[in-house]
């Protein structure tokens, strides 16, 4: 029998069906992120829950209603302008911690509406544990604990803010969900900024940095910072219940 | 002076049988890389931006809701709720959560994600009411989903 040769098979075309493949792929699938504005809702509120007395310059007002316009501290703002506004109103008396704080915060007459932070001292927190280890209240002697641990790092004391103050958030049924979004993400970036800022300038670290690496390696010490921090700058953003416009809250 | 003769190289031609390799990397790299959506979006949503964005690493703990116009026309405008493969009503919520909570590892079903991906031009009415619900269900931890920008100053 005699033997045939087989000739080479040609691949040139391969290239061309291998993209085709490709293209098909690259059309049909989507790419699907998960990725977005996290927040932590509220647990439900009990029927029987007394409605807490707060100072009015303690509570900053953010409202939004149906035409999309934004009502702050009774004066209409626009979205970019409400990020300063709320950085203003966390720093309004300074933190004692950076100088200088915020130059363009004056605490003129009108200074009532900023709440004013509290100087946390280390004497009188290093009493206050006393007396809480003295009387068994280990969960408020803990709380103690870890502001004294933010005052080791700081190398200084610091003033908080007071209890009461937060950011209210109201929101109408009528605003558009883009801007509900806009106002919670210029307001958690107010927040971020200024723990940047102070992360900064105290561990030479931004704090999503901090964040960040402490999600990879879980180290202790990176939480301390992390915690330091949030006692500085807490994040209370608070969404009121929701209310039906035609009861007149305007 | 001698003369230089011009000598005329033959360039052969670049062989191209590598490049089905190289495509059949790309190809095999998007297949890996893409995360293939499991449900059917059943709304329009166009997603709002947003610059301070929280990634979920665990993706098995999210469960998600889709809130929109419907796809299709004969559904009406008006925005709906999605959830799973199906429409559905406000009030079905809290059983839904119900039972998503028991897809999960017991360990895991306090940690569970909702990740609320609604359109950007959709009243807060609806939100708000969903949110409602969530917080009767105890499914507190929820993501708004956006696409991620720049922080403006």
């Amino acid at each position: 029998m005699a033997r045939r040769e087989v000739p080479e098979i040609n691949a040139g075309s391969m290239a061309d069906i291998a993209f085709l493949l490709l293209i098909f792929w690259l059309v049909t699938t989507t790419i699907d992120s998960d990725e977005g504005v996290k927040r932590q809702l509220p647990p439900p509120v009990p029927p029987d829950m007394e409605q807490q007395e707060v100072k009015d310059g303690d509570v900053y007002n953010v409202r939004t209603n149906f035409r999309d316009e934004l009502l702050v501290e009774k004066e209409v703002l626009s979205i970019g302008e409400l990020k300063d506004g709320a950085k203003d109103f966390l720093i309004a008396t300074g933190t004692g911690l950076l100088h200088p704080e915020r130059p363009n915060v004056t605490l003129g007459d009108d200074n009532m509406k900023y709440p004013e932070r509290q100087w946390v001292r280390k004497a009188e927190l290093v009493a206050l544990e006393q007396s809480f280890l003295a009387a068994g209240q280990e969960k408020r002697a803990e709380k103690v604990q870890e502001k004294l641990k933010a005052i080791e790092l700081f190398g200084s004391d610091y003033r908080e803010l007071p209890g009461s103050a937060l950011i209210s958030l109201q929101t109408d049924r009528n605003t558009s969900y883009d801007l509900y979004l806009q106002v919670q993400n210029e307001l958690e970036a107010a927040i971020n900024e200024l723990r940047d800022e102070l992360a900064l300038a105290k561990f030479n670290e931004s704090y999503a940095s901090l964040e960040e690496r402490y999600g990879r390696t879980k180290e202790e010490s990176l939480l301390d910072k992390i915690k330091a921090i949030r006692l500085v700058f807490p994040q209370r953003i608070s969404e009121a219940e929701p209310r039906d416009a035609s009861q007149g809250y305007y | 002076m001698g003369k230089f003769k011009k000598k005329k190289r033959e360039m052969g031609a670049i062989s191209t049988a590598s490049l089905p390799d190289i495509v059949f990397m790309l190809l095999f790299f998007f297949m890996v890389a893409t995360v293939l959506r499991t449900e059917e979006e059943m709304v329009r949503v166009i997603r709002p931006e947003a610059s301070e964005i929280y990634k979920i690493e665990k993706k098995h703990l999210i469960r998600y809701i889709n809130i929109g116009p419907p796809q299709d026309k004969r559904y009406g405008t008006e925005p709906v709720i999605q959830l799973n493969d199906q429409f559905a009503d406000v009030a079905q919520i809290r059983d839904w959560v119900e039972n998503e909570r028991l897809t999960l590892a017991e360990a895991e079903q306090t940690k569970m994600w909702v990740s609320m991906k609604v359109d950007q031009d959709t009243k807060m009415g609806v939100v708000t009411d969903v949110k409602q619900e969530l917080r009767k269900a105890s499914a507190l931890k929820v993501l708004y989903s956006a696409n991620s920008r720049e922080r403006t100053n």
